[in-house]
């Protein structure tokens, strides 16, 4: 109810936006230009509302995308409703949104929406990284190292005090103690529980008996609503271990990760690498980025536990100006300054130059009141 | 009563006449709003239950396995019906719990307002009682995760390891203990509010007559109260702690907040992960649904007003069972 509610409104929004933009953009649009603004200064400062909803995950990000965007451009307004990423895909098939994030790629119904919305395909950005972390709780070990399988073991409850021989093969050199573990999950659905189990059944094999699922599939135990429910409660207690957003980690300990021979630890670097390695999904449109994940990556330094976030927009507007904002947002968003501001404030890892390159050209190639 | 009786009879003729006199407008406006008010909540009421079983009919329509595949949340082979168990069973344990906790102090509280306390605290003490009420539910919720958590965690883990022989106290006690028995004590803090109220209400309207009557008799003030002050009061006390077992039963926030949810029959209380409300778990789904699910929800939703509305009238029933004992009348 609550979905459709938001729909309309941001359809009238939407609605509205146009209405204004079509009645007098044109003359506004070039006397803002000429401030000494070094990212707007390429092009010609851009105005208009445009309305955006999608991936909860993505709201903190995009709020400072949009409070950046918005004081280089300030006759732009731009929205973004969280409503969750099937909610802003299905607004986005509907017309009712310019843009949408979400935390996975369209499904085939979807795609068939979006296309006949924009008159073209619409393409994935991956965008928004977001390395997840696994956070403990256990006074005396500040080195915690887990490989994969001992994660998975812990998170399926199989393994349940600290001191249990696989966690001792993986932490020679610690002193565990023989407190229980508790492991925290979360109890709502979500892109972070999803991307976790995605993980933990691509790369621990037999131990992570499950599929990968946005609700958590081990019945039992601890769980909390929310990144900041999760953090939380492993903080609460003592021998939790639980796994959040790593911007949210906060004091917590934070584990080492296995990849190939070595223990990773958690970095902004090491968790945009894996988005590099990865290739891209296949059967997509010409300048769709959407890749398949490889968690059972080997390289050296990445750290596959990480949840990445899409930005979807059509390749083709027919409202020239809707269109213009769009790209010249996205283009906001993918530029280093960006994502910097991502980093700041929502602890997201900045996509390399390689991608950056690479989604350059795939908004390059919009096409824009045709 | 009688005695005044019989005049009011010999004088009908002016009554007679009051029926003939033409209605002003005002009485036929006011008649009529008063009447469409009523009717307006049997509306509403009857618009709440249609939609809720509208919305609901595709899943119960749906064939256990389709809805099972279409809504993976639901856990594989679990059925409509076999979803909806553990949650009302998880409502129930939980209003149980606090209804448990909270009625004796509900009524030792009320008591002292009404019979002990000097008037002027009493007062005051009335009103910070109120105030509880007017607390929001999230922030209760903020309350026991943040601040009650740590401080129960000791004694649930002196209740598992001393008493863990008993099934409900069995053991490990979760750290933190985000269990069913703290939201019922959660929910115990919020409901004792009403039930004070009401029954501080009930208590004061206990005859002064029959109070003196039993303290002329010898009696001390427990006996007075046990004599007197009690059987005049038990239906009202009732009704008070259905009342709270009303709000108890559809708590959200506070539950969703301090609970590790489950799905499981399961009575160990001190076990996070092992039950969940209704109207928490609408709450955790309802954000990430869509299609079958959000109906599978409303379904669920639907489960909880019977079960209110099935309160409700129990309390109803009670009352009026216990009404010609209580010597109101």
């Amino acid at each position: 109810m609550k979905r459709i509610r938001y729909g309309r409104i941001a359809a009238i929004v939407t609605a509205g936006a146009l209405a204004l933009t079509a009645c007098g953009n044109d003359p506004v649009e070039s006397n803002t230009d000429g401030g000494g603004d070094t990212g707007g200064s390429e092009q010609a400062s851009v105005s208009g509302d445009i309305a955006g909803a999608g991936a909860s995950s993505q709201e903190s990000a995009m709020q400072a995308w949009i409070a950046g965007f918005q004081s280089a451009n300030p006759d732009a307004n731009i929205t973004y409703d969280p409503v969750g990423s099937g909610g802003g895909r299905t607004q986005f098939g509907e017309g009712a949104v310019a843009f949408a994030g979400s935390d996975s790629v369209m499904d085939d119904e979807e795609r068939a929406a979006a296309k006949e919305r924009c008159g073209d395909d619409a393409i994935h950005l991956p965008l928004y990284i977001s390395p997840i972390a696994v956070i403990y709780n256990l006074e005396g070990v500040d080195n915690l190292q887990l490989s994969p399988a001992t994660l998975a073991g812990i998170f399926d409850r199989k393994i349940t005090t600290w001191n249990d021989p696989r966690i001792a093969a993986d932490n020679p050199d610690a002193q565990l103690p023989s407190t229980p573990i508790s492991a925290v999950n979360r109890s709502d659905e979500s892109g972070t529980t999803e991307n976790f189990t995605e993980y933990l059944s691509a790369v621990a094999g037999p131990a992570w008996p499950h599929e990968p699922s946005g609700d958590w599939p081990v019945q039992g135990g601890q769980s909390a609503q929310g990144t900041s429910g999760v953090v939380q409660t492993v903080q609460g207690g003592q021998g939790t271990i639980g796994y959040a957003d790593a911007s949210k980690a906060g004091e917590l300990g934070v584990a080492k990760i296995k990849v190939g021979d070595a223990f990773v630890e958690l970095s902004a670097e090491a968790a945009a690498k894996v988005v590099d390695e990865s290739p891209k999904a296949e059967g997509v449109p010409e300048g769709d980025l959407a890749i398949d994940l490889k968690r059972d990556t080997t390289a050296e330094g990445t750290y596959p536990i990480v949840l990445v976030s899409y930005t979807i927009v059509c390749k083709n507007y027919s409202d020239k100006a809707q269109g213009d904002l769009v790209k010249a947002f996205v283009s906001y968003v993918a530029s280093s300054e960006g994502q910097d501001a991502a980093a700041e404030s929502a602890g997201s890892a900045p996509i390399s130059d390689t991608l950056r390159s690479d989604v350059e050209a795939s908004i390059e190639s919009i096409a824009v009141g045709s | 009563m009688t005695t005044t009786g019989e005049p009011a009879t010999s004088t009908t003729p002016p009554a007679k006449q009051r029926t003939r006199t033409p209605q002003r407008p005002g009485d036929i406006v006011f008649s009529f709003s008063a009447k469409a008010a009523g009717v307006l909540i049997l509306i509403i009421l009857a618009a709440v239950a249609a939609f809720l079983v509208a919305q609901a009919w595709p899943a119960i329509q749906t064939d256990s396995t389709e809805l099972s595949e279409r809504v993976h949340w639901l856990g594989q082979g679990r059925t409509l019906l076999g979803y909806v168990g553990p949650l009302v069973f998880g409502t129930v344990l939980a209003a149980l719990i606090a209804l448990l906790i909270a009625t004796p102090v509900a009524i030792g509280v009320a008591l002292f307002i009404s019979h002990y306390a000097p008037r002027r605290l009493a007062t005051s003490f009335g009103y910070v009682i109120d105030l509880l009420a007017a607390i929001p539910s999230v922030v209760y919720g903020l309350w026991g995760a943040l601040w009650l958590m740590p401080k129960l965690f000791p004694a649930f883990q002196w209740l598992a390891d001393n008493l863990g022989f008993i099934p409900l106290f069995a053991g490990p006690a979760g750290d933190p203990p985000r269990t069913i028995l703290t939201a019922g004590i959660v929910l115990a803090v919020m409901i004792l509010p009403i039930i004070t109220a009401v029954s501080r209400e009930v208590f004061l309207q206990t005859p002064t007559l029959h109070e003196e009557a039993s303290l002329a008799l010898g009696a001390t003030r427990w006996e007075m109260i046990r004599m007197a002050v009690l059987p005049f009061a038990r239906s009202g006390v009732i009704s008070a702690a259905m009342l709270g077992l009303g709000r108890a039963l559809g708590e959200t926030m506070a539950v969703a907040m301090v609970l590790s949810p489950g799905l499981a029959y399961s009575i160990f209380l001190l076990q996070p992960g092992q039950q969940q409300n209704i109207a928490a778990n609408i709450a955790l789904k309802f954000p990430e649904s869509s299609g079958l699910g959000v109906n599978v929800l409303i379904f669920t939703g639907l489960v909880l007003f019977l079960i209110t509305l099935l309160v409700n009238m129990l309390a109803r029933w009670i009352v009026s069972r216990r009404a010609e004992f209580s010597g109101a009348n």
